[in-house]
């Protein structure tokens, strides 16, 4: 498939072009979409598609209104505000549980591995609509039931920061499990142990060896996490209450009731987020190929 | 044969199994805070889901009395219940209106049968004019201490008294915790209500001993069954009472009936009429549209997925980031995108409009939309013969078929069926992308040489070397695509109309709409049961071990 060679015939030659052309399109299909939100975004008009003035690159057909308005409407900092609250939390506390979980995962003899995996797993697997409804029965709840009893809580989980922190942290976490244990796979166990021998404690150990080395995976499942709660919507829906309204929650009943422009702008600003978050995964992981010898691809 | 013995004196077994049962437990003790963490904050909301799908206390907590005296009813007989079910019925109805409990049992049986609301309602507020302020009356003429609030207090704590007025005891026990709880009163300070006075009377005219002795002949009996019926008909119509005892267990496998558009008849189960039944078209619906979606992934993932495992790593790389860049935008930015892009004024329908207004469009336009028309027929066809195998006799509605008619209109891309599909496809493909791309880089391209050197044709080295090693890759893909796109909630929503939901709106619905949370609670597992039936697939073929994320 590299490339076509010299001695290749008509019909070898026009299946590879035509094959190009196919995978072409099927790259504008996926990419299209997202780029065409952005010049839309600028548009001087509250229209959803180019005007004339757009397509003649008059200057007076662009405008930055709509980001103007994203900036100045209480309701959509409120949110952006709720959004900056809530993800970096859910992210810490699935970062710190989850590596722990991952590191203790990674050794050799560990009871019922499987089934605590398919359990930690699970938060990604089942669809979030069945997860919402299940923790907007459990959270409004005033009590956890135990196999011991009831343990009372003096207020409910629901439209609470606490509820929505809590739901998206369990999201979170899975994507925490699987990067680290990936990275875990590749991790010299000798190392740690000629940690010990050198008269370090577990704690020193692994502060000082084996958290610089995992670093690259925690960090990329903590972007996971942190994507995964600041983009959340059906839970936060279901938990949450107006006080806690984020950013994609303001764009959904944005989107469900009108469209309004300011939701392009929006976009675009979580798009060039997205790209932020590609490229700082995309150099960690040419790192640890670097770090593991791999020739950087 | 001596024992091994370690430095410390122990057999080395001994001590050997003391260091694997540490290492076991230090391994416990790092995942157990998030085992922990996990087991409360989201498997314990799935089964306490699990649970409210058969859960049904209401009835029986909000009308104990009634029901405990419904056993006797023969349902059978096709005449409402007597005196004494009436009677009990008074008791909780009027304690309900207090704890205002009743309007709540009347939507929950308002589900299995229309109209119960209203009847519960009505009778909720006709129950405290009822005519046995007679009783009262004449009790309290009867003797003045009757008439005593402490008095009362008194007896009901006198273990002789209330031996000998079981019932009324009863009765003046829910009297009093409603005052405190309700009313937010002292009971001894408060004359019991007038039920408590028709539970006394009652009581004496079967022959009880009451604490001060009461001649109540001469009070004419008041017919508690005809002063509900004096509030509403109903009361008296047998199929009323046969919901209430049908639905007074405390669990029931109503709810999940309800999902597969059965009821719980008279004789057993029954098929909701045909006007009624939603839910398994929807199940069909969810699973037809999460196979197009699957299938729409497959055809486009798998030429992206061998390029790029084809392609120098250099260029791969290149183009790996159109494939990752969807897969880190945000759902919502995608949704929107795709809400600008098919809206009837949007970018596609103005392109196309636009192309078909230059003169190549004129040219090309019968040949573009004669081809496309072709295809929808075929897909149409194949519907049809899915749906015919499904029971469905015809039903090719609005599936394809609103872009086939559209010919040169602007066509309708959104709020229907084809919106879903077009918008779930572009959100999922890089879920199918990356596991193919995955399997697929692991595939030596020398295999498809050595074919071809040993005479195969192009399509006979891909059909019977390369795609059967891909399967695997495949079958990953299919089945994370499947599962994530058959709970989907929010794209549906946004872009699918009444025509494009799947079953997770209608859960979303039962919840913040209807209110019928029992009912969401039972197609939310049944929905569950479906994806952890996959997930087991997902792991025998992959191993959840081997999920990867972002190539």
């Amino acid at each position: 498939m590299s490339a076509l060679p010299s001695y290749a015939t008509r019909g070898q030659r026009f299946w590879y072009y035509s094959f190009r052309v196919i995978c072409g399109f099927i790259f504008f299909f996926l990419i299209a979409p997202i780029i065409v939100i952005i010049p839309l975004s600028f548009n001087a008009q509250n229209f959803f598609t180019f005007t004339p003035e757009m397509l003649a690159l008059d200057p007076a057909g662009f405008s930055t209104k709509h980001y103007q308005d994203f900036f100045t409407d209480s309701d959509w900092q409120l949110a952006l505000r709720n959004s900056l609250k809530i993800a970096p939390v859910a992210t810490f506390l699935s970062v710190s549980l989850g590596t722990l979980a991952a590191i203790g995962l990674s050794q050799s003899h560990v009871p019922f591995r499987r089934l605590i995996m398919a359990i930690l797993i699970s938060p990604m697997i089942v669809p979030l609509i069945i997860s919402a409804t299940g923790m907007f029965f459990f959270y409004s709840n005033p009590y956890i039931p135990t196999p011991f009893g009831r343990i009372d809580l003096p207020f409910t989980l629901t439209g609470t920061y606490l509820g929505v922190v809590l739901a998206h942290a369990a999201l979170g976490i899975p994507f925490v499990i699987i990067t680290v244990t990936a990275t875990l796979v590749g991790f010299d166990q000798s190392l740690t142990r000629a940690a010990a021998n050198m008269g370090a404690n577990p704690v020193t150990t692994f502060f000082k060896v084996q958290m610089p080395l995992i670093l690259p995976g925690v960090v990329s499942g903590g972007l996971f996490a942190f994507i995964t709660s600041f983009d959340e919507v059906v839970v936060v829906l279901f938990v949450g209450s107006a006080a806690q309204k984020t950013l994609p929650w303001q764009m959904f009943t944005g989107l469900r009731e009108q469209i309004s422009p300011t939701i392009l702008a929006v976009a675009t600003i979580l798009i060039a987020v997205s790209i932020v978050l590609l490229i700082v995964v995309e150099m960690l992981r040419r790192r640890s190929e670097r770090l593991r010898g791999l020739s950087p691809s | 044969m001596t024992l091994v013995l370690a430095a410390d004196g122990r057999p080395l077994k001994a001590s050997l199994n003391r260091a694997l049962r540490r290492q076991k437990l230090r391994a416990l003790m790092l995942i157990a805070p998030l085992l922990i963490f996990i087991m409360v904050s989201f498997v314990m909301p799935i089964a306490d889901m699990l649970f409210r799908s058969v859960e049904n206390e209401i009835v029986v907590e909000t009308l104990p009395r009634t029901v405990a005296t419904l056993d006797g009813w023969d349902s059978e007989s096709g005449q409402a219940p007597s005196e004494d079910v009436f009677a009990a019925l008074y008791f909780d109805l009027v304690l309900a209106t207090e704890y205002k409990t009743h309007t709540r049992l009347g939507s929950r049986l308002n589900y299995e049968m229309s109209g119960i609301s209203s009847l519960f309602r009505k009778s909720g507020r006709g129950v405290g004019r009822f005519t046995t302020d007679t009783y009262t009356d004449a009790i309290q003429a009867a003797d003045l201490a009757y008439s005593d609030p402490a008095q009362w207090a008194v007896w009901m704590a006198d273990d002789d008294v209330r031996a000998a007025l079981p019932m009324t005891a009863n009765i003046y026990d829910a009297w009093a915790t409603m005052i405190i709880v309700a009313e937010e009163d002292v009971p001894a300070e408060e004359v019991p209500w007038d039920f408590v006075y028709t539970s006394l009377f009652l009581e004496v005219m079967e022959g009880a001993e009451p604490p001060i002795a009461l001649d109540l002949s001469a009070v004419a009996p008041v017919s508690l069954r005809d002063q509900f019926a004096d509030v509403d008909e109903d009361w008296l119509d047998p199929v009323v009472w046969q919901i209430v005892k049908i639905y007074s267990p405390e669990y029931t496998n109503g709810y999940f009936l309800n999902s597969v558009d059965r009821l719980k008849g008279l004789d057993g189960i029954e098929v909701r009429p045909e006007n009624e039944q939603i839910y398994i078209t929807l199940f069909i619906r969810t699973m037809i549209m999460s196979g197009s979606i699957m299938g729409m992934c497959v055809l486009l993932g798998y030429p992206i997925a061998w390029l790029l495992a084809n392609l120098p790593a250099r260029k791969a790389n290149m183009l790996m980031i159109l494939v990752l860049l969807p897969f880190w935008t945000s759902l919502l930015v995608r949704t929107s995108a795709w809400k600008v892009l098919l809206q009837r004024q949007g970018v596609i329908n103005d392109t196309l409009v636009w192309y078909h207004s230059t003169w190549f469009g004129q040219l090309l336009d019968p040949v573009f939309m004669g081809l496309l028309n072709l295809c929808y027929a075929l897909v149409n066809a194949i519907t049809w013969v899915w749906n015919l195998i499904n029971g469905i006799w015809g039903g090719t509605d609005g599936l394809y078929l609103d872009w086939a008619v559209a010919g040169f209109e602007r066509l309708a891309l959104i709020n229907n069926q084809t919106g879903t599909i077009i918008a779930m496809t572009h959100i999922l493909l890089p879920f199918m992308i990356l596991p193919l791309f995955s399997v697929m880089k692991t595939i030596p391209i020398a295999y498809l040489r050595a074919a071809k050197s040993l005479g195969a044709t192009n399509w006979t080295a891909f059909w019977r070397v390369y795609f059967p090693q891909s399967v695997p890759g495949i079958g990953a893909g299919c089945i994370l695509v499947f599962i994530l796109s058959i709970g989907y909630y929010i794209t549906p929503e946004l872009v699918g109309g009444t025509k494009g939901v799947f079953i997770s709106n209608r859960i979303a619905f039962h919840i913040s709409s209807s209110l019928n949370w029992g009912l969401a609670a039972a197609l939310g597992t049944i929905l569950l049961v479906v994806v952890m039936g996959l997930y087991w697939m997902y792991d025998k073929i992959v191993g959840i071990d081997n999920v990867k994320l972002g190539g």
